[in-house]
């Protein structure tokens, strides 16, 4: 190699033509980022509406009615808690039916949000002497007692943590919500919940358009694509709007409790200064906001 | 400032208080409330709960109220002798502290149409949670809090309550067993 070659390690100086052109494009990504889509986590208000608007017209479309999506956001002052009485749930499944037709739940392939483990008295709350498949006559069966399991909306949840989109989050009102459009199907956040709560749609989801709730909110019960990861958000169609969730009604037991864990004079408050609470898994610290009681 | 202050701050201020209001004050003092309002002024503040609850129509069979239409005074005087009926409601199995308790022990044999506490105040069917709450006590506070039983309507607003009745027949309470929706399906493996 010729020596007298020297090696010229000053940074070459940017000429006025390289840096106006690096300034042009860095000006036309950002252009194009501001106006290109957005999480609906930090969508302003005014383009939310024109999604829901146009996420109406689209699923009016494919399932032949008028679809209403609601663009509700979380009502001040309100934290959403939820409270089980396993002393009175008998097992019988009727909220799982409910949920699925409230949340227009893929029918084939099946998705179910909440399971209902059958335990046995002898174990106590135990999950490995749970069983979701029991399917006697009749329930409840003697010796055993029924522990519904769906999100336990966790007030430090650790699915919002692992996703690596920002897909998930917490919203002000305590619920745990899902942006379809950013999952990107990894199912991290699925090995990291510790209540096997997240579902993922493998296939197409399949809701017969007779079978369609109208009635749908942005970050809860519209159609799910396929391959991306589904849960329960405490009914957020009815709740934003001063309903009760669908589980809490059919409930023919009335087990399942709900309400403004803000507000004193809750149904949930009550239960909480009252009963004897617990949660499950309580020793991994992710605080769950749903509670099981004893009546 | 915290409860514990509050309370020393009261109690500190009672000699004072009471030694001011002695000769005046009726007797069970003014001071016992005022104690009792400051322990609880840091608690949070309840709504009180109306005593009557509004609820659907109760669940009577089929053409069996008014009972006084068959229970009229001249026709059908009230027998009072504890007896297995025959002649009518033998469709009805007690099974509710039967050893304990008979029809009239709920039901009033003065006026056929209401039922009666254990004291012999008359309750109306619709509020017949009164009589049952005479005994499940317990169960019947969670209910009014909205805590035993189903409600509808409003978490933040108006709730639609049921009557005990209309979950428990009150002649066989237990809930019955039921018959459950089918099992979820068991996850296929796709052919490898």
């Amino acid at each position: 190699m010729d020596k007298n070659t020297s090696v010229d390690d000053r940074p070459e100086p940017v000429s006025r033509r390289k840096f106006a052109t690096c300034a042009a494009a860095a000006a036309a990504g950002w252009v194009l980022t501001a106006c290109g889509p957005r999480r609906l986590h930090d969508v302003p208000r005014d383009r939310l509406r024109q999604l829901v608007r146009d996420m109406e017209r689209e699923y009016s479309a494919r399932y032949g009615t008028t679809v209403a999506v609601s663009d509700a956001g979380p009502l001040p002052g309100v934290l959403f808690g939820y409270a089980l009485d396993i002393s009175r749930c008998i097992g019988c499944r009727r909220c799982v039916y409910a949920c699925v037709e409230e949340n227009n739940l893929t029918r084939d392939p099946q998705i179910h949000w909440i399971r209902v483990l059958q335990m046995d008295k002898e174990h106590g709350v135990d999950f490995t002497h749970a069983d979701p498949y029991y399917d006697p006559e009749q329930v409840p069966q003697e010796g055993h007692f029924y522990v519904p399991v769906s999100c336990q909306q966790c007030r430090d949840a650790p699915c919002t943590k692992v996703c690596p989109t920002g897909a998930t989050w917490t919203e002000q009102d305590g619920i745990v919500v899902i942006d379809y459009d950013w999952c990107i199907g990894c199912r991290c956040c699925m090995a990291a919940c510790p209540y096997g709560a997240r579902h993922f749609n493998w296939r197409t989801p399949s809701v017969p358009p007779a079978e369609v709730n109208p009635s749908m909110h942005y970050l809860g019960n519209r159609p799910r694509p396929r391959g991306v990861v589904e849960k329960c958000t405490f009914c957020i169609q009815r709740v934003r709007a001063g309903r009760y969730p669908a589980c809490v009604e059919v409930c023919p037991v009335g087990a399942r409790k709900f309400g403004n864990l803000l507000d004193p004079d809750s149904e949930i408050r009550y239960i909480i200064e009252h009963k004897r609470v617990m949660v499950l898994k309580e020793e991994l610290n992710t605080m769950p906001k749903f509670f099981y009681f004893y009546g | 400032m915290c409860k514990r202050h509050v309370v020393a701050l009261v109690c500190a201020l009672l000699p004072a208080a009471s030694v001011a209001g002695c000769g005046q004050a009726p007797p069970g003092g003014s001071t016992q409330p005022d104690l009792a309002a400051a322990i609880h002024s840091t608690e949070p503040k309840r709504t009180p709960v109306p005593l009557r609850v509004e609820v659907p129509p109760p669940p009577f069979s089929e053409g069996v109220f008014p009972c006084s239409d068959c229970h009229a005074e001249p026709d059908l005087p009230p027998n009072r002798t504890r007896r297995t009926l025959v002649d009518a409601h033998d469709d009805i199995v007690l099974k509710h502290d039967e050893t304990q308790r008979w029809c009239l022990d709920c039901h009033d044999a003065d006026n056929r149409d209401r039922l009666h506490l254990a004291g012999g105040d008359p309750v109306p069917f619709d509020e017949s949670y009164r009589l049952c709450g005479q005994c499940h006590g317990e169960k019947y506070r969670d209910w009014r809090a909205g805590v035993h039983g189903r409600r509808k309507g409003y978490w933040n607003g108006a709730k639609e309550y049921l009557l005990c009745v209309h979950c428990h027949n009150p002649h066989e309470p237990r809930f019955k067993a039921l018959a459950p929706k089918p099992a979820p399906l068991r996850p296929v493996r796709s052919a490898q």
